[in-house]
């Protein structure tokens, strides 16, 4: 489709409208054989019976839309983009104030819009400058460097605003609720980013340690009656030890092997939740989890007998908010704490040596690093930080399945990473946003959470193969080196 | 210092090191010569442990490191420059002087560092610039002052001057020889450079498809006639300048 364009194109001055039509065409006609079983026909559940429901509408809708987004992505390809980014504007915000039938619709239309919109705005400026793909790269580097030279003053301020949220007007349960969310993913995406970002190795299979995390907390709480206070660490070092476990034989594998492997794990761990059903409850999962208290003052309404419950204690009327903002502050608690240790770790010849080895796997033996152990630092480190995850998320959901932790999630996390820009702690920050945030915000986008996440990949390598904030900052200057020297520290090298 | 004997090497089935036998003194400058394939690295590679002899044993200062694990080899004091650099492209030239001390007293960093900076000057001017940025010749002394850091006694350098310009290679071979002068580190040099490389040396070997197949001086060797047709004659006839 694209070679008959831009051959008629390159004989002829200007768009041939006929090409263009023709292009369009076709793709509107791929989109009518894909909406129109997909979309189109739909089975309906009639008291028992299953029966077949038609909606031309909406076919008729999307390859409406695909047939006009096709002849802006040619106008934007030949040099128009201007007007597309116009009509794209205007009918973004056309769509908003329109009635239309179903979400869908608006979905299509509104991201529909943004792409071509984007698009646009990148076809006049590439008109203006012709900037080569490594040139945009080193473009995109140095917006990164600036975002991080800033991201020393906006990090303290998104902890102040993280810390005040719960008591911003506008924070009811529900806005804290997604908070949670948000927070829990950021954690996770903290902690893989241990092994992905800082580590360099691709692990597919990171739920694993969430999973061993919630369930070491479910189990440790329901038999042993082990308060939340207990059970947390517990949780980590077993998640801890999981990692151990996995590492040792799987981290002689190089590359794809180990991504593969540790898919495998993901994928093990699960099935053994779901089949060791004497212990795991099995598909059923594990109910009843006890929740976590505020230092030994129960979150109840009226708790029992001899015990002090929260509100009593501080002389407050029972509030069921109480226990989400607690949960709140115990998440965003775990989750800079993981912030600190991974940006401390960085610093150390831990985390020197592990950048090493993401760069130079060969070299870095020539160094005479212990690659297996460095490597399995980072499973440790990373499996516990999931393990931790994991069971705040028991104690928060009260309730774990196998369901929880099946691929999907490990590929979500690895996304936030990834989107983050391999490394980069703020990037990490605002992929969760995007990823996790977004949808709940918008119910209606839940469903095209998939499609938002294949979309917004695709885009990144694209347009930005590193990630979105990935640039690495020197952590060793020789100006600040010698600063400290002449100040009379001991430098101490590789510390 | 060191000693290699018998050393049979395997790629698989392949077999690279059939038989080798070596000796480097303390404080000797030994070079070993040999074409493309002859199994130059591969020698280099079995002394640090991977891959590992099959058959034979490498002894270093008596001590028998033939199945010891990489790092442990080098943390005894053995560094190597491996084939093609391989500095960190992404760290700046001081980060890689620091990766470089990872395993070393890190209570020593400072006088290494200056040392290093004295041996390479241009080091020192481009302190803070990424590995990847620089010059080739600036890779491979990178390299080298970063093996220097962890303090070895013995140094093992894969090849310095390949794909150098010729004043670039003699800077090389003059750091070479001021680190076994001033530093007494014994230096096990591999090369297809011959003539400077022999020059330099102490003592040389020439390998041949996996096997010495010569001996002696530097000097010794240099004279010798099959020598000369085999590595010397043609393009480095005129390095003699
Ligand atoms: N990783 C490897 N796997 C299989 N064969 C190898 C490998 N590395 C080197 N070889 C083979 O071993 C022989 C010696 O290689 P090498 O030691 O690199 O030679 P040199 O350094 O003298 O050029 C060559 O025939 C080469 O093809
Ligand atoms: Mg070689």
């Amino acid at each position: 489709m694209t070679s008959i364009a831009s051959n008629k194109v390159a004989s002829e001055p200007g768009p041939a409208l006929g090409a263009i039509l023709r292009e369009a065409a076709l793709t509107a006609l791929v989109a009518f054989l894909l909406t129109l079983p997909l979309v189109g026909l739909r089975t309906v559940e009639s008291g028992g019976s299953v029966s077949l429901r038609t909606d031309f509408t909406s076919v008729a809708l999307a390859v409406g839309l695909v047939f006009l987004g096709r002849i802006g992505m040619i106008l934007n390809r030949e040099g128009y983009p201007v007007p597309v980014l116009a009509v794209a504007i205007v009918i973004a915000v056309g769509a908003t104030f329109t009635p239309l039938p179903g979400s869908l619709a608006y979905v299509v239309i509104l991201a529909g819009s943004l792409v071509l919109g984007l698009q646009a705005l990148l076809a006049i400026r590439r008109s203006r400058s012709t900037l080569s793909l490594q040139e945009r790269d080193q473009r995109m580097d140095q917006i990164g460097a600036k975002v991080q030279q800033i991201a020393w003053y906006v990090g303290p301020i998104l902890v102040a605003f993280a810390i005040a949220l719960p008591m911003l007007p506008f924070a009811d349960r529900g806005l804290l609720g997604v908070a949670i969310l948000v927070m829990t993913y950021i954690m996770l995406g903290w902690g893989l980013n241990i092994i992905v970002g800082l580590a360099g190795l691709l692990d597919l299979g990171y739920v694993a340690f969430y999973a061993v995390g919630a369930y070491s907390y479910a189990l440790l709480a329901q038999w042993f009656d082990f308060s939340f206070w207990l059970c947390l660490p517990l949780a980590g070092l077993f998640a801890a030890f999981a990692g151990l476990l996995l590492g040792y034989p799987v981290l002689r594998l190089r590359g794809d092997y180990f991504a593969i492997v540790t898919l495998g794990f993901g994928e093990i761990i699960r099935i053994v939740l779901l089949n060791w059903a004497d212990v795991t409850g099995g598909p059923n999962g594990i109910s009843g989890i006890p929740r976590p208290s505020f230092f030994g003052l129960p979150f109840d309404r009226s708790p029992d007998e001899g015990v002090t419950s929260f509100h009593q204690f501080f002389g407050l009327d029972y509030d069921a908010t109480h226990r989400v903002i607690f949960l709140y502050y115990l998440i965003l608690a775990l989750a800079l704490l993981v912030n600190l240790i991974s940006m401390r770790l960085r610093k150390l010849p831990l985390g020197r040596a592990w950048e090493a080895l993401r760069e130079d796997d060969i070299a870095c033996q020539a160094l005479g690093i212990n690659r297996t152990n460095m490597k399995l630092a980072a499973f440790m480190i990373s499996a516990s930080f999931g393990g931790l995850a994991g069971s705040f998320f028991a104690t928060y959901q009260g309730f774990i399945s196998p369901e929880s932790f099946s691929f999907i999630e490990s590929a979500i996390i690895l996304a936030i990473v990834v989107l983050g820009g391999m490394g980069s702690q703020l990037g990490i920050v605002i992929a969760a946003l995007l990823l996790i945030g977004l949808p709940e915000f918008f119910r209606g986008l839940e469903e095209y959470r998939m499609l938002a996440f294949g979309l917004s990949m695709v885009l990144i390598m694209v347009w930005r193969p590193r990630g979105l904030l990935a640039h690495r900052e020197p952590s060793l200057l020789f100006s600040k080196y010698a600063d400290r020297l002449r100040a009379g520290k001991p430098a101490g090298g590789a510390q | 210092m060191l000693r290699l004997e018998g050393v049979h090497t395997y790629y698989g089935a392949i077999e690279a090191l059939k038989g080798v036998s070596i000796d480097v003194a303390e404080g000797e400058i030994v070079t070993l010569i040999g074409a493309n394939g002859a199994g130059k690295s591969t020698l280099l590679m079995t002394i640090c442990g991977t891959p590992r002899a099959r058959v034979g044993r490498v002894l270093f200062e008596g001590e028998n490191i033939t199945h010891m694990p990489t790092f442990e080899i080098v943390r005894r004091g053995v560094a190597i420059s491996p084939e093609g650099r391989r500095i960190f492209p992404r760290m700046t030239v001081l980060e890689n002087l620091q990766m470089g001390a990872l395993t070393a007293d890190p209570g020593s960093f400072d006088r290494e560092l200056e040392a290093v900076f004295h041996l390479f000057p241009r080091l020192k001017e481009r302190r803070d610039q990424r590995g990847g940025t620089l010059s080739g010749g600036e890779q491979q002394m990178l390299a080298i002052g970063r093996a220097l850091m962890s303090q070895p006694r013995m140094l093992l350098l894969d090849e310095p001057s390949l794909g150098l310009a010729p004043l670039v290679v003699k800077q090389i071979f003059n750091a070479i020889r001021e680190i076994n002068r001033e530093k007494k580190v014994t230096i096990f040099l591999v090369e297809q450079n011959a003539y400077h490389a022999l020059k330099l040396a102490d003592r040389g070997y020439v390998l041949v498809n996996g096997r010495v197949t010569m001996s002696g001086t530097g000097a010794e060797l240099i004279a010798n006639s099959e020598v000369r047709a085999a590595y010397l004659e043609g393009g480095h006839v005129e390095a003699r300048a």
